[in-house]
């Protein structure tokens, strides 16, 4: 797979902030792409970056082969981009608006005006801008960022101000997307909707990449306890089940559920024993850490002193 | 090409969503009509053709008012959008920067044509229904009038995009256009006189009278209009000056044609390099 995204040893200052301070990279075709981070890391700059709205103080970045930050802008027809706070012209109406976001990139305006249904906006496409809810206008930012079938996608916060069923669409469509080859770098903070759907994870705090990887490998980085949720039909009202080695920590749910925290190295042994006989395990719950545990991990490890 | 004539007609198109298209053509008309009907009266008397006489009233009304309508639509054309966020958006498109600037100068010089071809279009159709007579020379001198009028527009356009493209906020482009309207409208021409009247013209030669006339676009556009054609300078009693005055109708073009260009490039410059 070729990379659409290089970013090497990128840094961005704004006079003393140091919004990026060394950011290295590369995304693939096909990949979707979570950006995490807490507000402020450096997620919306290196997007910018990205596109050449701000050039890096330092480092290089290319996308689809141009470099962005010497102003080449052909690349960009075939680029897709949802701002954070996505804004349009007030006095045009929504189908004008698409009409002309798909004459900039010089595609069919008809196609693009389909993309309106896509996003539920039908029903309004006449409307001025200006008339149109927070969703409504969410909703136009990610058609426009959908015309001309984009070989990378760089949405900043897509989902905020999306109804449910919208956000269940939306995360329909760039999968298709991603599957057909296009490049999806997400920025998000609403983290369970993205650990079912994120192939990949880069964690960003305060201008530095702190993680990167499939939840897996990220999983097996951290070394994070799997909850291992245990229901046995006859625990003793008082003292700990047999099976459990002493000392280790365990709650109690319920009267008849036993919930541990397991290191993955214990984890096989842990359930070996309580499903050994003679133990009364009726049912049993894995439960991996999840992104958002794995968030929390990376940036504790980053701000400890080294 | 096709992106700057894409980013012309939507400028174009919200100017007139917007009634600014609407409202500039309505004052220009009003303004430019009852200058017609009010001048008209005294003319039979003092023998000055129709035509002249509204060739310099309809004249001095677009060194003021021209100016100010071009810099209210221009100043805010970047960092307008900057600030209302429409501009992250389109700069993600595959446009240049350039291209940005020079589409909505397109589409906002189009727009002030429009309302001076029609406003002052309107006087002259009055002036023929009223009965006035025009000549070869006269229209000349009335269309190189309404042309000279949108040069002008497209020189305080340039010089509010200028003014756009550097500053961080809108209200500071909003001031510091009102201050160069000032400046080079009413300011400029003061300043001038005086310094006329004091020097009793030991130093200030024509020529660098000359050159300080062009070094203002208001000047340039005043002398154009006024001492351009024979008829009109006779009346305006610009004569004097522009006997005086070596510039040439080209140079005063010319002034103005690079009065247009250099901040229009210069605004390109700032522009391309800001980061948002
Ligand atoms: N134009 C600017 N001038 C100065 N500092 C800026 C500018 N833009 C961003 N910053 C700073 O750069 C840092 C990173 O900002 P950025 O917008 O990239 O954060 P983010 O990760 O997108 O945050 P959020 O989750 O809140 O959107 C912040 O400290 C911010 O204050
Ligand atoms: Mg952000």
């Amino acid at each position: 797979m070729s990379a659409t995204v290089h970013i090497a040893d990128v840094v961005k200052h704004y006079g003393k902030v140091e919004a990026v301070k060394g950011a290295s990279f590369d995304l693939a075709e096909g990949e979707m792409v979570a950006l995490i981070g807490h507000n402020g890391a450096g997620k919306t700059t290196l997007m910018k970056m990205m596109l050449g709205l701000i050039r890096p103080s330092r480092g290089t970045i290319a996308v689809l082969g141009e470099n962005p930050a010497a102003g080449e802008f052909s690349a960009r027809r075939r680029l897709g981009y949802l701002p954070e706070n996505v804004a349009f012209d007030a006095a045009l109406t929504g189908r004008e608006t698409q009409a002309f976001y798909s004459r900039l990139k010089r595609e069919p305006v008809k196609d693009a005006l389909a993309l309106l249904d896509v996003v539920g906006l039908g029903h309004a496409v006449k409307r001025r801008v200006d008339t149109y809810s927070k969703g409504m206008r969410q909703r136009l930012g990610l058609a426009q960022a959908l015309i001309g079938r984009p070989r990378v996608l760089l949405l900043d916060e897509p989902t905020t101000g999306l109804d449910p069923e919208l956000r269940q669409t939306f995360y329909d469509v760039i999968q298709k997307l991603a599957a057909e080859g296009t490049t999806v770098l997400l920025s998000s903070h609403a983290l369970t909707e993205l650990e079912e759907r994120a192939g990949r994870v880069i964690i960003m705090n305060r201008g530095l990449k702190v993680a990167d990887g499939t939840l897996d490998e990220l999983r097996r980085i951290a070394r994070l306890p799997t909850r291992i949720r245990i229901k046995v039909a006859d625990l003793p009202p008082s003292g700990s089940p047999a099976w459990l080695p002493t000392a280790t920590p365990y709650r109690r749910i319920n009267g008849h559920i036993v919930e541990i925290d397991a290191a993955p190295d214990e984890k096989l042994d842990l359930l070996r024993r309580a499903t050994a006989d003679g133990s009364a395990v009726q049912d049993l719950e894995l439960i991996p850490p999840s992104l958002d545990e794995l968030y929390a991990h990376f940036l504790r490890q980053a701000e400890r002193p080294q | 090409m096709n992106a700057l004539i894409t980013i012309a007609a939507k400028e174009i198109q919200q100017a007139i969503r917007n009634r600014w298209v609407l409202a500039a053509t309505l004052l220009l008309a009003g303004l430019a009509l009852s200058l017609t009907f009010l001048g008209s009266a005294p003319t039979g008397t003092v023998g000055a053709r129709a035509l002249d006489v509204v060739i310099v009233s309809l004249s001095s009304l677009t060194i003021f008012l021209i100016p100010l309508i071009a810099l209210l639509i221009s100043h805010d054309a970047i960092v307008g959008d900057m600030e209302r966020g429409t501009m992250l958006l389109l700069l993600s498109y595959p446009v240049a920067r350039w291209q940005v600037l020079l589409g909505k100068f397109l589409g906002h010089l189009a727009v002030l044509a429009f309302a001076t071809c029609l406003g002052y279009g309107a006087a002259a159709v009055a002036l023929l229904i009223t009965g006035s007579s025009f000549d070869g020379e006269g229209f000349a001198a009335f269309a190189a009038m309404i042309g000279s009028s949108v040069l002008l527009g497209a020189v305080f356009v340039a010089i509010g995009y200028l003014v756009s493209a550097v500053v961080r906020d809108r209200g500071t482009a909003a001031g510091l256009c009102i201050g160069l309207w000032l400046m080079l409208v009413l300011i400029y021409d003061m300043a001038l006189l005086g310094l006329l009247v004091l020097d009793q013209g030991r130093n200030i030669s024509g020529g660098v009278l000359s050159a300080l006339l062009l070094l203002n676009p208001a000047d340039a556009y005043r002398l154009f209009n006024l001492t351009g054609f024979a008829n009109v300078s006779l009346f305006s009693g610009m004569a004097g000056l522009a006997a005086s005055s070596t510039l040439s109708v080209q140079a005063l073009l010319t002034a103005l044609v690079l009065w247009t260009l250099v901040p229009l490039a210069c605004a390109t410059l700032a522009f391309s390099r800001r980061e948002l």
